[in-house]
This record gives C-alpha cells, structure tokens and sequence, in this order.
C-alpha cells in the first residue's frame, strides 16, 4: 500500500500533512488491555453501582423505571440498525420505514398527523417546538407555566434564539396552570403557550382546551409537553387544541441508563407553516418508479441545516434513531388495548401509593389536590426531605426526587414516580418503612 | 440473458408492509404486569379521577400484533438496513464508519449500567461515575485540553453548546455588545455556520482560494473584525485537507478578542498525532460515535463531549464529575456555567464504550488508529484518482489528505451526463453503501467523499475502487442504465414528488390514509402479493 502511495513509511504522511502540529509526546493513557481484562475491569467498577432492581426507587422526574420488553432489546442489538448511519434509502430501507412507523405510531398516540424525526430528548423537543413556534409566527415570546420542569425550562431557554420565556402563575393548592395570570400575560407578541400533561409535579392538567383558547385568542401557538403513555388514559393534545406537542420517548421500551437513553419527539399539525418552521428531518411515505411500490423519502429537505448552513438557524445530525425504533417495537406490541391497560396499570399503583403514603400521619400525598397519573408530590411536613430519603436508604429504598430546591414554595416536598414494575408488596413496604421512620 | 442492470449482488426485498398492515384485531405482544385485586380494590376506579373533558376517549389506533409478529417485521426491516457491520462503508466520508467492538456491546448492556437511574444517590452510582470521570480525564489527555463535559448530544449539538458557552463567557466579561460574529469556513462541517446561528449569533463564511483549497490569509483577515465573537472551524477540513494555516487564524481571532472552537469531527486520522489543545484552541468537540468507535445507531443516540481550557471550565454544561478523596460527585455548584443544554449528564452507554475502546486501545492503539486510517485514506485516494471521470481538486496543493478525500465527478458528469446522484443510485446495485456527496454549497462540483477509516483491509478498499471502476465504466457504455437504477437494492427508484408538495407528503400514517384513501387503488398486473394485500380496505379500529 506504501508503495502505491509513494510513501517511505506512515509517518511521512503526517509530516507531510500536519507538519509543526504533530504531537511528538507520548499520550498518558493506562497501556492496553485484551477483551478477557476489558470485561473483568469494567465490571468490577460497574460492580460498585447499586441498580434500581437491588434498592427499590421510586425516581422518575423525566426518566422513568418501566418494565422493558427482550423483543426491544433484541431489536436494537440488531447489528444492523445498530451500525448503521445514513445510507440513502435504497440501501437503508428499513431504516426509513421504521422511522416513517415511530412517526406514524407517535402520531397515533398524541393525535397529530405530522411527526418529526426524534430528538435528544424532551426539554431538547421542547426547545425545537418554541423555536418552530417563534419561527412560524414571527413573534418571540412563550409562555411556560411556573409548574414547569425547571432543567428541562432551562434546556429550552438555549434554543430561543432571540426569543425569550416568560412565566405564568399556578394554583399552590392544585398545580392548575393559572389562567387569569395567563389571560394577563399573553399578549400579541406571545409566540406560543407551553403547558405540561401531565406536569412535572405529575398532576394532570384539566383546562387544557380554556388553555388553548386563550392561546389561539391571542393568535399564538398551543405547545403540549406530554409523558407517552399517559396517553392511553388521557385526552391526546391533539384533541384539545395543541398545534405542536413535544415529550419523552423513554417511556417506550428503553432503560434508564443513568439518563443516558431519552427520546424527544416533536408532533405537529400537519401545515407547511409549521413543517417549514422545524429544522429537523421528516420522513414522508412516496411512491417508487414500480407500480404499487412504496418508498420513502425527506420532506422539505431544503429546510435543514444541511442544505442551508447557518441560514436554517436551526441544526440537527446523529439524534436518537436507534431508540425511536426501539419505541415503535414497543409501541407496536403494545398495541392500543396494551397503551391503555398499562395506562390504568401505572395509575392504579400510583394511587395506591399516594394512599398508604397519605395514610402516614406528618405526610401529605398528594400534596397537590389534582388528578394524577404516575407522578405526585409528597410533603413532609416539618422533617427535610434530606434526612427522610437517608433514612429510607438505609432500608433499600430511594425515595423520588427532592424538589425542595426546585420548588421551597412547596416546603419540604419529593416527587413520587410510581409505575408498573412496583408490587403492592413493595408499596407496602415504602409505607412501613416511611411511617417507621416517621414516627 | 440477464436482466437490466443486474450484478452477482442482491438486496434484501421483503415488500415488507406497514406495520399498521400487519396483525390483527386482538392480538398483542405484550403483558402489562398484574395489578393485584386488594391494590385495585383499595384504588377504585381511577380513570373516574380524570375528569371526563381530559379522558382518552378511543384507545389509540395503533396496530395489533403478536411478539412474533413485531419481532419478523422489524427483524426484516433491519435486514434491509446497510450498517457498518453489513459490508462496505468506505464511501461514507465525514461519518468515520469505523467497527464497534462487540466487547463493548456486552458490556453496555449489563443491568448494573442500563438499571441506574440518573437521580439515585451518589453513593449508589461510584462505578458509574468513575467512568465518565475516567473518560473525561483520558479526552483531556487526548485534547490538550483541561476540562470536558459529556453532556451534548451529537456533533452539530457540541458546537452549538460551545457557541453558547463563547457567548457566556464573552457576556461575562461584558464584551458580548458589539461582539456578535462567528468565523467559520465553508468546507468545515455545515454545522460550525448553523449551530452559532442558533445561538443567535451572526455567520461570516469563509471561502477557500479556489487555486489552493484553503483561505488565503489576507481573504480570512479581512472577515475578522473586532465583531469577530468566535472562529468555529474543522481542520482537516470534510476536504481531507488539513489546513497549515491553523495557528495563525488562532492569533488573529485572539487579536481580536474573540475565542476559537475546533470542531474534531475529524479526529480520526490524527488521534494521538494532534493536541488542538497546544495550539491555542479554547474549544473543541469529539465525537464518540466517529472517533471513539460507539455504533452510529442508524442516526443516534451519539454522544459529543466538548473540552475547553481552563480559563472556559466554568462555563462548562452543569454538572460536571469532579473526584474528592476517594468519591466521585456531580459538581453543579457552578455559577458561570451555562446550564444544562440536555437532561442529565449525557448519553452514558455511548460514554461507557469509548471507555472501553480507549482502553483496549492504549497509547500505541490510538497510534495505530490514525496511521492505518490515514494509510487506508491515501491508498484509497491514489486508486480511485486512477479512474476516468474521477478528479481529486487540489491534488497538486494538498496530494496527502488526512481523514477522507473529496473527490469530484464533474468530469464524468460533463462526459457522461452522470453526476453523483445518478452515480449513488448505481453503486448500491453492487452491495457497497452509497458514497457521500458533500454538504452543500457544492464548492467540488459533483462531489463525493470516500473516508475508508482503519476498518476497511486493502481487499475492502481494492473491491470499492473495482466497484467505482465498473459503475464509471457503465457511465460511458451504458448510460441509460442509470436512469432507473437501482436494479437489486431494496425498493426501486424513488419518486421524490412528494417531498415538497404537501398534498402529497405524509409524514404519519394517519396522514397517509386521509391523503392518500380517497385516491383509487394503482391497478395493473404487477402488483406484488404485499401491494395486493394493502389494498384491502383498511382495518377499521375500534
């Protein structure tokens, strides 16, 4: 190979090339290791971790502990949706199609007719939906409610562009987005109105089409945020007003990995206005030169960063393709009585949850008087928050996430996330443990 | 006699339906774990507790399918999907399609890494934590720089978080008013103009000295002012090329008081040989699904870690790890920094696997790393400028490329009335994925960029070069054969009407029936048993 490319050795190439730059040194890197030390090393320092099936948690607030189907994970070992990239679709067919199937699929579930390919994750989601609404309407404001997830509201606040958030107010009591203080802020330079269903606090919001009302009243856009399979018990966004809805696909068949497996997708109505306004890929459904032959291809291509560089003032690239397959193998073994049943499923537990908590003199659960879905908030009263989850570790459980910071209106509150894969057993012993500790 | 445009390869061809078409009515794959009848009878009804305004009314019309159902169709979808694993890539450039170790698979999928939730105490994720720590020390030592975040999400994403953090820094100091451009260069990756414009700043591109394929100095001095904020750039360029002129838009952007970003897309081929770090650059971004070896996950998760010099590790993503004693932690108390520009702390298994590669790599693998890519890179380009049609721009300034190479077929194009699009249709037919053109503007003429990585042998690249050889060959004898190729991939020829014209387009299936059902069935007597069977009248759902 040398010879044929007229070289004494490799390293002529990168004198050659790199000249002054090249690095003489020596990198300080541990030397080399065969795969039968790889494996031995990396599993004695996974070894140190405690996963969530040897401590009992009830974490959620934005990654959620589901149960994962093997069809999922085999799926997205397949080496060859695994190793792939961006082949066009002759060689890449599948990969099309089962784009064009996670759109379709999310479309179903959300109630809108246009899905965008995925993003990284929700509050990513959220940043391309404000930003596609500040595009389409040319204003520069969105509204978010106070009950917001603060992480994912500051995520969001990158992706504004010259646009800005502005807050409204909800009700301490219930967590109901205020609508007069709505109704006082949105104004004719309000770009779009943000609610999450259910919220971060994991109450359901139930004004949701007077929400988006007073949105399009105003003629700004109606932005949902939304966690998947809640869907199966509650009204699609596309079913009360929402223009564009964002959330998080974690939820559909992916494990936690430490936060490192999420999901954003983005839905909207199926008007140019709006699809102009994403900078993210579309796969639509066409035909092929044979008859009766379907094929696929990008809508609008002309929009994305590749085409148009910094005019598109908006990017995209490697997003999260293997899990939004990985979703639509869920989505499709789920199927619509599945969605459902594990919609109620979840709520069940959940509520069970809320009701040997609540049970517990010097705890309020939920502290937020509003229906629920899989999350709540739970208020200790006069004891941190702090010093009841250490007490609860001691006794293998981890507690939900403390919000005291997020939200000291709140005093001393966590946030509860209980899904399908907690037993009644390990509800009860949540509550045995907490009024132990409590007492 | 054979049929038009066949060669000795063939694609899968499933005429694999929808999966709406599949399944049905009843059939599921999944079992939603036992609710247990004290627990449901001490809840009640609990879809009551929504008020009826907010309840789904119909379940969602998803599909109905059995677990083997689900598990052939995507098994058959996947089957028709080119990775890395498949067979020839070295045409992808600008995407290093480079093996992932299979080691590293088993490993990322152990419950004691997949089972962690990002919120758990911190004395409960140690083993976790170590690692990313680990990497972020080991692209330190990489980089030359002195401090990285894991967190963005893919390579356009870690620019986009470093022209965030220029603005942070320079609003800091109170310098941001009058400061409101970024540099860049037009054949750096398109994301270094499109990322700082989503950061809200002004893009002043930079075009190469058509004579030499790089700017000329006295070109990119002019573009820089005192508005200059940042120089966003890749070096090597997606050209191959890399640009010895580096240092001096360094000292000329500082001049200014603006800062440099290199996005290191391009790492590949000088892993171990070049420390952007030691030559002034206050940013820089990898990607560990190119350089690193994490699979591309047919378009994602990746994971693009940013590193910065030290005066810039407080604006870093929050929060970083940082080691006290013997403990890992999450560091948030950062008050310069720039917030989180995703959820928690990055893609974790993507973070686990480069670790795993660094390490069976060692120094001495990295070394090999970039030599054998760059060998492969110079081999391939040698070969391939042999055929006619074929022409490498600037072979005479810049003969030895680094990374990849951009070719041209304006000479075939001109000769043949084949271009690259017509050329990419074709040489699918031959069982190698596609080449990858350039990113737009076509400053090359119909380009394309071959990047072989040191995951190609010499019989790879030998049989891709026979492929170009043959499909250029097919240009000049044959040239009808490409107006309906390909022949023996997946689908045929696709028509691109419905990409733009939105009484067409359906991104959904629900868009697709409204769109498409009242349009009367395609008749003839070529239909496949797939097509025949989708045009039964669609499933009505409950």
């Amino acid at each position: 190979m040398l010879r044929v490319v007229g070289a004494k050795d490799v390293d002529s190439l990168f004198q050659a090339t790199l000249q002054r730059y090249l690095f003489r040194g020596k990198l300080k890197l541990p030397p080399p290791v065969s795969e039968l030390e790889l494996k031995r090393e990396v599993c004695a320092i996974l070894e140190k971790n405690r996963t969530t099936d040897q401590v009992l948690s009830f974490l959620g607030a934005g990654c959620w502990q589901h149960a994962v189907p093997e069809a999922c994970n085999e799926i997205n070992s397949r080496s060859e949706f695994l190793t792939a990239y961006t082949g066009d679709v002759y060689t890449d067919l599948g990969r099309f199609q089962a784009l064009f199937e996670f759109q379709s699929l999310i479309g179903d579930l959300v109630a809108m007719d246009a899905v965008t390919y995925p993003s990284y994750d929700w509050a990513t989601a959220a940043g391309d939906a404000v930003r596609m609404a500040i595009s389409a309407t040319g204003r520069s404001e969105v509204l978010v409610p106070r009950s917001a997830s603060p992480d994912r509201v500051g995520v969001l606040q990158h992706y504004l562009g010259s646009g800005k958030v502005s807050f409204y107010g909800y009700n301490r009591r219930t967590g109901q987005a205020d609508l007069d203080d709505l109704e006082e802020k949105i104004n004719g330079g309000t770009a779009a109105v943000y609610i999450e269903n259910p919220a971060y606090l994991g109450f359901v919001e139930t004004d949701c089409h007077r929400i988006g009302r007073i949105a399009h009243d105003s003629g700004a856009l109606f932005i949902v945020g939304v966690e998947p399979l809640s869907l199966g018990a509650l009204k699609p966004p596309g079913e009360y007003g929402a223009d564009i809805v964002c959330g998080e696909g974690q939820p559909l068949g992916l494990k936690q990995y430490y936060g490192g497996a999420l999901l954003g997708f983005v839905a909207c109505r199926d008007d140019e206005r709006l699809l102009n306004a994403t900078g993210a890929r579309l796969i639509t459904v066409t035909d092929t030169i044979e008859r009766g032959e379907r094929g696929f291809a990008f809508a609008l291509p002309e929009r994305v960063m590749f085409a148009k560089r910094e005019e598109s003032a908006t990017f995209t690239g490697t997003t999260a393709v293997l899990w939004a397959i990985t979703a639509a193998v869920y989505l499709s073994l789920l199927g619509p009585s599945g969605v459902q049943e594990l919609s109620r499923t979840i709520m069940e537990k959940s509520h069970y949850a809320a009701q040997v908590l609540g049970d517990i003199p010097g705890v309020d659960a939920p502290l937020l008087d509003s229906p629920f879905f899989q999350e709540f908030t739970v208020n200790f009263g006069t004891r941190k928050v702090k010093e009841v989850h250490s007490a609860l570790l001691r006794a293998g459980i981890q507690g939900g996430k403390d919000i005291t910071f997020e939200f000291p209106q709140h005093g001393n509150s966590a946030l509860y996330s209980v899904t399908e894969v907690h037993s009644m057993e390990d509800i009860d012993r949540l509550g045995d443990v907490m009024r132990r500790i409590l007492r | 006699m054979s049929a038009p445009g066949q060669t000795a390869y063939h694609g899968a061809r499933w005429q694999e339906p929808i999966v709406y078409e599949l399944g049905g009515r009843g059939r599921r794959g999944f079992k939603v774990p036992t609710v247990e009848p004290e627990l449901r009878g001490a809840v009640g009804d609990v879809i009551s507790t929504i008020p009826t305004n907010m309840r789904r009314e119909k379940p969602p019309p998803l599909p109905e399918l059995s677990e083997p159902e689900v598990v052939r169709h995507f098994v058959r979808l996947s089957q028709q999907t080119f990775g890395v694993d498949s067979g020839i890539n070295a045409g992808v450039g600008t995407c290093t399609m480079k093996y992932s170790p299979k080691v590293n698979e088993a490993l990322v999928r152990s419950p004691k890494l997949a089972d962690l939730h990002p919120l758990q105490d911190e004395e409960s994720v140690q083993g976790v934590l170590e690692l990313m720590y680990r990497v972020e020390r080991m692209l330190c030592e990489i980089s030359g720089m002195d401090a990285f975040s894991l967190q963005p999400r893919g390579g356009a994403h870690a620019v986009f978080t470093n022209a965030r953090i220029i603005d942070a820094c320079l609003r800091e100091r109170g310098e941001r008013q009058g400061k409101d451009e970024v540099v860049t260069t037009v054949l750096s990756h398109p994301c270094n103009g499109a990322s700082p414009a989503a950061a809200g700043f002004k893009v002043k591109t930079v075009y190469p000295d058509m004579k030499t394929g790089i700017p000329d100095i006295e070109a990119f001095k002019r573009v820089v002012s005192k508005r200059t904020a940042g120089l966003m750039i890749t070096d090597p360029y997606d050209t191959g090329v890399f640009d010895p002129n580096l240092e001096e838009y360094i000292k000329i952007v500082h001049e200014v008081g603006g800062l440099v970003s290199i996005d290191q897309a391009n790492l590949n081929s000088v892993l171990g040989r070049l420390r952007i770090g030691d030559f002034g650059a206050d940013l820089c971004q990898f990607n560990l699904h190119k350089s690193f070896s994490t699979p591309h996950a047919s378009g994602g998760p990746g994971c693009s870690p940013i590193g910065v010099k030290k005066a810039l590790a407080d604006y870093l993503p929050s929060p970083t790890i940082e080691k006290v004693g013997r403990r890992y932690r999450l560091k948030y108390d950062m008050p310069s920094s720039i917030g989180k520009v995703a959820e928690f702390y990055g893609v974790v298994p993507n973070v686990v696997r480069a670790y795993c590669w660094i390490r069976s790599m060692g120094p001495e693998g990295l070394l090999e790393t970039s030599a054998a890519a760059t060998l492969n890179d110079n081999y391939l380009i040698k070969r391939l400028s042999g055929i006619t049609g074929v022409t490498l721009p600037w072979s005479r300034t810049f003969p030895t490329r680094l990374q990849e190479a951009r070719f041209s077929l304006e000479t075939l194009r001109k000769d043949t009335g084949v271009g690259i699009e017509a050329l990419n249709r074709r040489i699918v037919d031959y069982g190698v994925q596609r080449l990858f053109p350039g990113h737009e503007p076509w400053i090359v003429p119909e380009p394309f960029t071959p990047e072989p990585t040191e995951s190609s042998s010499k019989e790879d690249l030998d049989r891709f070069v026979e492929i170009m050889n043959a499909v250029c060959n097919e240009a000049y004898q044959q040239r009808d054969i490409f107006r309906d190729a390909p022949y023996n991939c997946s689908i045929h020829r696709v028509d691109m009407k419905a990409a733009s014209d939105p009484k067409k387009w359906a991104l959904t299936w629900r868009a697709y029936r409204r769109k498409r059902a009242s349009q009367s069935a395609i008749g003839g007597k070529n239909l496949s048993k797939a097509w025949s069977r989708r045009q039964k009248p669609v499933r009505r759902q409950r």
